[in-house]
């Protein structure tokens, strides 16, 4: 059975990337082990406490935390681009696993298809 | 080796569909086969009949179209992002009472179960964001 990696790479708002690729996730989960990796900007798509409503933007982040609930387990971030943010795990939704470079690699070895967004 | 290539940028706003069109063509070429082509996010919008740009430039809709027609490839375009940017066949036009489609075959409006499956089954999966 395969295994497949879900990247998200873009900010929650000011495209549909984020929202998109999480309803991507929803269906691979259906079918197939699925993990999820946020890279660079994507990170923000874990922010708690997002304020959506003055942007007409819908706040989809919340479903972060229903994951849990559809059998995705495996959430990653890379270290770097949280500390570059400033952020720590204590600001976001979900408890991703922090990645160094190496672990990174490793991880998108381990998985047989990833899909970015 | 069998290819899933996934569009996710419209034509004419990004290189990812034109880049997508002509990696589909190579990977004919060199005797490849392609499983499917998933349009995503706004990928979709190459699935727009509408298009109409000058004729000195190329049209992707029908560069799509005609690739597909004399290959055999399915062309598919994710129901829940084509509808929110309207793009509609006659049925989903119908359905939700708008004055026309846009989307004829052999575009297919269907499911993201068309990605998952063919991120599955196929050999390599070739994304072309924006």
């Amino acid at each position: 059975m395969k295994k497949l990696l879900f990247v998200q790479s873009h900010p929650p708002h000011g495209s549909l990337f984020g929202q998109e690729g999480l309803d991507a996730i929803l269906a691979g989960s259906a079918f197939i082990e699925c993990g999820v990796l946020f890279l660079g900007d994507g990170i923000y798509q874990l922010l708690k406490d997002q304020q959506t409503t003055a942007l007409a933007s819908k706040n989809f982040s919340v479903s972060y935390q229903a994951l849990h609930d559809y059998g995705v387990e495996s959430l990653f971030c890379s270290a770097a681009d949280l500390l570059a943010r400033n952020l720590t795990v204590a600001d976001l939704i979900v408890t991703p696993t922090l990645l160094d470079a190496t672990e990174l690699a490793a991880v998108l070895r381990d998985y047989d298809g990833i899909l970015d967004f | 080796m069998k290819f899933l290539i996934v569009v996710q940028g419209g034509p004419y706003t990004s290189q990812a569909s034109l880049s997508a069109w002509h990696f589909a063509r190579a990977v004919l070429t060199r005797g490849h086969e392609i499983y499917r082509v998933f349009f995503y996010h706004d990928g979709v919008y190459n699935a727009n009949g509408l298009l109409s740009p000058p004729q000195d430039e190329v049209n992707l809709h029908e560069a799509w179209r005609l690739l597909a027609v004399e290959n055999d490839l399915e062309l598919v375009i994710c129901v829940a992002s084509a509808l929110r940017r309207g793009i509609l066949d006659q049925t989903e036009a119908s359905r939700y009472e708008k004055p026309l489609g846009n989307v004829e075959a052999p575009f297919i409006i269907s499911g993201l179960g068309q990605l998952i499956d063919g991120t599955i089954n196929a050999d390599r999966t070739m994304t072309f964001g924006s």
